[in-house]
């Protein structure tokens, strides 16, 4: 079995467009959340988002490429192109057929689709682009990474709603442990910040109008945030003998499934999964300091999620720190496991936690240490990263400092 | 058909029930509306009477529309239905 560490890292968010300043934004505790920018916002209820700022797509890309890539496309790329320019790992002869990539979505090219629909419903043309359907598909940003990369081993996409990075992370994990991959690239992207998209998710009555606050017992639910997160995944011996740098160790993935409700969290569904990612690093309750908590900020996750960490971690609960990092990114659905993952690498890496922004007031139904608005300096060398998905599939990836 | 026939109807559709076995006095988890039941019941209404109902699973009393009921929801939809004319 090989150690598994991570050696590149890239993002784009409400945050930044890059990883320093993503953890400079969770560091000050800074809120990416604001008002929604789409057509027709006027007819939505929910008007705010963690959206990407001051974003081009004519500063990146070319007329082609822009025909080809959806904006979750060119998050990934953006975001790709980073973690493995910090990582200095290029792909050629027999590493890049041993190596891949796996990513997690949600909805995929939702603004094609978004666009398109409009095209034809509304607008009453009869004819699209003729790239629409590979520009909607949802394992065209894994494509053309690998196409970037030259990444020619397994790959392909995950969905899995809210977990589906969690679960693209911890399966490139599972692949470079056992030998099957040499090296993978692995994390998710999101783009549903669209009129149709905000649409669905108002429907469901769970969006908060104001802030997300997880948590706080004043929390009145969830922001949709959008973005990617992508990092490079590589065996530590790989990685010692290239003298790259490690910024964690990988050390365990479980994932279960509620079998229960398609929108209720289950306590146990999610006590299991960190029972089991526990397991997997053979690693003690006691080793864990910093848990990144899904935190959506609806009423039924939150107190969900902090019984079932009860549960788990027992007397060392009170130990614990526990924050929700979409308090200021949002919640970037697909792709939030991998944002999230940054928070994770902060904490072992730079010995800062962050926090929970927005917390107002004490819930004793989450009576755990949530790091309420400002970042905290604190020694962890284990920490795990929650994602718990609509359809009750929950992803625990267990991560250590090296 | 009054609000308060046409709440029971769709309080009873959602619950799977007979209309008689709706009162005013009942809440909506005594007739086995769960929460997602609840979000369905409010999208009903919403249609059939053409208003908004501000109401969020995540803080229930936050929105003026009160639900501890069969009686306080034909209330709060008389009054939208008002407020609309």
């Amino acid at each position: 079995m090989n150690r598994v560490v991570i050696t590149g890292s890239g993002t784009i968010n409400a945050l930044g467009q890059n990883v320093p300043e993503t953890l400079g934004a969770m560091r000050e505790g800074r809120c990416g959340i604001g008002p929604l920018k789409c057509p027709n916002v006027e007819r939505l209820s929910i008007k705010i988002g963690g959206q990407v700022q001051n974003f081009d797509e004519a500063n990146h890309f070319n007329r082609q490429q822009i025909a080809l890539y959806d904006r979750f496309t060119q998050f990934t790329l953006l975001a790709a192109r980073e973690a493995m320019a910090q990582s200095g790992l290029s792909f050629s002869g027999e590493l890049a057929e041993k190596s891949g990539i796996i990513l997690g979505t949600a909805a995929g090219g939702m603004n094609t689709w978004d666009d398109n629909y409009r095209a034809v419903y509304e607008k009453g043309q009869n004819r699209v682009h003729p790239f629409v359907v590979p520009k909607l598909m949802n394992n065209a940003a894994t494509s053309h990474v690998s196409m970037e990369f030259n990444l020619r081993g397994p790959s392909l996409t995950v969905s899995t709603a809210c977990a589906s990075s969690n679960h693209a992370i911890g399966l490139a994990f599972q692949m470079v442990r056992s030998g099957m991959a040499r090296a993978m690239i692995a994390g998710g992207s999101e783009a549903m910040l669209t009129f149709g998209g905000m649409k669905a998710w108002e429907g469901l009555r769970v969006m908060s109008k104001t802030a997300c606050r997880p948590f706080s017992a004043n929390r009145s639910g969830m922001v949709q945030g959008e973005g990617a997160g992508v990092f490079v995944l590589e065996t530590y011996e790989d990685a010692k003998a290239r003298d790259a740098e490690i910024f964690a160790e990988i050390v365990g993935f479980s994932m279960t499934s509620d079998a229960a409700n398609i929108v209720l969290p289950s306590k146990q569904g999610g006590s299991r999964a960190m029972c089991g990612a526990l397991l997997d690093a053979k690693m003690d309750v006691k080793e864990i300091g910093y848990i990144n908590a899904h935190g959506t900020g609806t009423r039924a996750n939150d107190k969900t999620e902090c019984t079932a960490i009860i549960d788990v971690f027992g007397a060392h609960s009170d130990q614990l720190m526990v924050s929700s990092t979409k308090s200021m990114h949002g919640h970037l659905i697909g792709a939030t496991g991998a944002v999230e993952m940054l928070a994770c690498i902060m904490a072992l890496r730079d010995g800062i936690i962050a926090p929970t922004i927005g917390y107002e007031s004490y819930d004793p139904e989450c009576a755990l240490d949530v790091v309420p608005n400002v970042a905290r300096d604190a020694r962890v060398d284990g920490v795990l990263s929650n994602a718990f998905a609509f359809g009750g599939m929950n992803a625990v990836l267990a991560l250590k400092a090296v | 058909m009054s609000v308060q026939k046409k709440v029971i109807q769709i309080i009873a559709d959602q619950g799977l029930i007979d209309v008689a076995d709706v009162t005013l006095a009942s809440t909506l988890d005594e007739l086995g509306i769960n929460s997602l039941g609840v979000v369905e019941s409010i999208f009903s209404l919403e249609e059939e009477f053409d208003i908004e109902v501000p109401f969020n699973s995540n803080a229930p009393a936050d929105g003026d529309f009160d639900i501890s009921s069969v009686a306080s929801i034909v209330l709060a939809v008389e009054k939208l239905v008002a407020e609309q004319a």
